[in-house]
């Protein structure tokens, strides 16, 4: 996973709310192999028309906007399914982080596996982020994770909380699974537990006769 | 005083971890054929699968389901069902694959088997894994990364949720469903209304399910934005499991029962948040939109976004209305529609079927209606009772198990500007196909949909009711469940 430290870059406003995964990516390019250049399936179906033509009206279309690294979202954004695809699609295209006042959960925790990271602000700091950046399009934000700042178009600070957990993760660009396997330990003792509290669960041979 | 919630948490803590993080135990992880991805890292790393014995896999986003369907010609989606076969094999893997009568959509087979149980901890790749909280589990949907890491340390590193109850007071009108209340809720609360919560559903209504009932309101908590809904499992819940081919047997049933027991709330447990609705308010929904949470009942009109206050709302809901080719005060009644599925993980079970058979029987459909049993079990149990006789002779297409039109990956999809009347869980744009406009009911409302060719009100086309009786969605009585079982 590629770490993150700090972002200086243009940011783009999304103003719907609940922006839903199957938006982000359509499911019929679920099947293609993460060599395919998930760039292209970034919000296919709204950036793309019937032709193959771009859409000018949609905003990642629009010239200050096509280089954006970070997203500014509305409520919910990346709500619905849990495919992973979305933020693939969304970091092939660029996209190092994403400012809203909620995310989907799964995709949330999908984001920091993969280095992006999603910072949650309130609505209304949302909406000014949102209001700068429709009045200075092209503008640029900047993003320090270590101090957990994001700066607006207009200068102001504004703090933002990050799990440590998370942090750490994405400072380092951490491994998740190789810091588990240190606590190998644990979970055999875990495992030994429930063995013996639910070895009904444990028929690994498949249904008992 | 603890929730059911912070029981099954607190038995599956493996340690606690840096930045307040838990290590959580996964007893069930079950996997199906779109995630090739994490077992390309899972290799590409030389990893291991720590327990693959434990593990359950199954075709259902990628399989065909009758003819038509893209995915028999396609060799991309083809190649999507072989990879779960190939990874399933080379790793040791129980798989119920394409002939296998096991097979079916994941959130279905999971009940089915026996494999879903009270008190565990399951995850799924996939975000409609809470249907299995139905039965007081923990569980969750995942990423591909996350998949990855269950493969192979059987853990996930997890923050705690806080815990939302919902409670469905009173008793549920006639002719509404367990689909009506979880779209009722879903309409209350909004799409984001419970993110960074798990969901307890409670009250006399929930109680009053029947198991089918029960996953298909907690398969749709995620339309909420909860990543896991439950239910406190009861006499329901153990008659439903007992039996199943991976339900503990002989002297571990009796110890299973005990310790299932104690898996509900306490009665002083106090939740982060509470909710309550009253079903006799409920009326059978319909979606008009393109979020969940636009729902309204069947007696409503097209809303008018010139009446929304907030900008933003205001333009999402043009935007929507727009998608669905709508017109603001239209009666929903008087849509027409071009198509109508029954199916998906939310409602492809034995009563769902019987619930739209009953209301397809001595009708004929006037638009393409496919009907997608969620496994082979289902789909032999339905024709043992006559199901697909019903719908065949009623003009509807009795098709094979798999996620099919719910989701479209397998090629099974509408077309640009088709309408559909679906039991599936999300009406988002696109879902169903590209262009396609999706209006979420229950499957006696879809088939209504199929009958009468419009949205309609299921509750025209019954008998009325027993007087003094609280009578459900069926036109006959229901046997047990128990026939969709593995011999």
């Amino acid at each position: 996973m590629e770490a993150f430290t700090t972002l200086l870059a243009t940011a783009v406003p999304m103003d719907l709310p609940n922006i839903d995964t199957d938006r982000i990516i359509p499911a019929r390019f679920l099947r293609k192999p993460r060599e395919a250049g998930y760039q292209q399936f970034f919000f296919h179906d709204v950036r793309f028309n019937p032709d193959g033509s771009e859409n000018g009206d949609f905003v990642l279309n629009q010239p200050p906007f096509r280089q954006a690294k970070i997203l500014v979202t509305a409520d919910n954004f990346g709500c619905g399914s849990s495919r992973e695809g979305a933020v693939w699609a969304l970091m092939h295209h660029g996209i190092r982080c994403v400012i809203g006042p909620s995310f989907g959960d799964i995709f949330m925790e999908n984001c920091f596996k993969n280095g992006v990271l999603a910072i949650v602000v309130s609505a209304e700091t949302a909406a000014g982020l949102r209001g700068q950046l429709h009045d200075h399009p092209g503008a640029h934000m900047s993003v320090d994770l270590e101090r957990q700042t994001v700066t607006a178009p207009d200068g102001t600070a504004h703090r933002f909380d990050v799990h440590p957990f998370r942090k750490q993760a994405l400072l380092k660009g951490q491994d998740e699974i190789a810091l588990t396997m240190e606590y190998a330990q644990a979970i055999e003792a875990h495992e030994a537990r429930r063995a013996a509290e639910m070895p009904w669960l444990l028929s690994g041979d498949g249904p008992a006769a | 005083m603890p929730t059911m919630f912070e029981k099954i948490w607190s038995r599956h803590v493996v340690a606690e971890g840096p930045g307040g993080q838990t290590l959580l135990y996964v007893d069930r992880h079950l996997l199906h054929d779109g995630s090739p991805e994490a077992f390309r890292r899972l290799r590409a790393a030389g990893r291991t699968v720590r327990r693959p014995r434990e593990l359950v896999a199954t075709a259902d986003h990628y399989v065909p389901t009758g003819a038509g369907s893209e995915a028999s010609a396609n060799e991309e989606i083809q190649g999507m069902v072989e990879a779960l076969a190939r990874n399933s094999r080379e790793l040791g893997i129980t798989q119920f694959g394409r002939g296998d009568v096991r097979q079916g959509i994941v959130h279905v087979i999971g009940p089915e088997q026996g494999l879903t149980q009270p008190g565990i901890v399951l995850v799924c790749g996939d975000s409609h894994t809470a249907t299995h909280g139905a039965f007081g589990a923990l569980a969750f949907g995942i990423g591909s990364t996350e998949v990855e890491h269950v493969l192979a340390t059987q853990c996930l590193w997890q923050r705690k949720p806080k815990v939302m109850r919902i409670t469905v007071e009173g008793a549920r009108p006639f002719g509404v469903a367990a689909k009506d209340v979880i779209l009722a809720v879903i309409a209350r609360i909004g799409a984001a209304g419970a993110v960074g919560h798990a969901i307890e559903y409670a009250g006399p209504v929930i109680r009053g399910m029947s198991m089918e009932e029960r996953m298909t309101v907690c398969n749709m908590s995620i339309e909420a934005g909860a990543r896991a809904g439950m239910i406190a499992p009861d006499e329901t819940t153990f008659a439903y499991l007992e039996g199943r081919p991976y339900a503990p047997k002989g002297a571990h049933q009796e110890r299973a029962l005990a310790l299932w027991k104690t898996v509900p709330s306490d009665a002083d447990a106090v939740f982060d948040g509470e909710v309550s609705l009253d079903a006799a308010a409920i009326a059978p929904t319909v979606t008009w939109g393109t979020s969940p949470q636009d729902a309204l009942p069947i007696s409503a009109r097209v809303p008018d976004p010139a009446r929304e206050g907030d900008h933003f709302r205001r333009e999402a809901m043009g935007r929507a209305l727009d998608y669905m080719g709508l017109r603001p005060g239209t009666p929903l009644s008087e849509i027409a529609v071009d198509r109508v599925f029954i199916g998906s993980c939310t409602n492809s079970r034995i009563e769902d079927l019987r619930a739209a058979a009953a209301v397809a029987r001595g009708r004929h459909a006037v638009v393409t209606a496919w009907v997608v049993p969620g496994s082979g079990l289902i789909k032999r149990a339905a024709e043992a009772e006559g199901l697909h006789e019903i719908f065949r002779a009623a003009g509807f297409e009795w098709r094979e198990p798999g996620c099919s039109m719910c989701i479209g990956m397998n090629g099974d999809t509408a077309r640009s500007g088709e309408r559909v009347a679906s039991t599936s869980n999300r009406n988002f744009e696109g879902r169903q196909g590209k262009g396609a406009r999706t209006h979420l009911m229950s499957p006696a409302m879809a088939a209504a949909a199929a009958v009468t060719g419009r949205l309609t009100d299921v509750r025209s086309l019954y008998p009325s009711p027993p007087s003094g009786e609280r009578a459900a969605v069926r036109a006959e009585p229901l046997a047990s469940s128990g026939e969709a079982r593995a011999e």
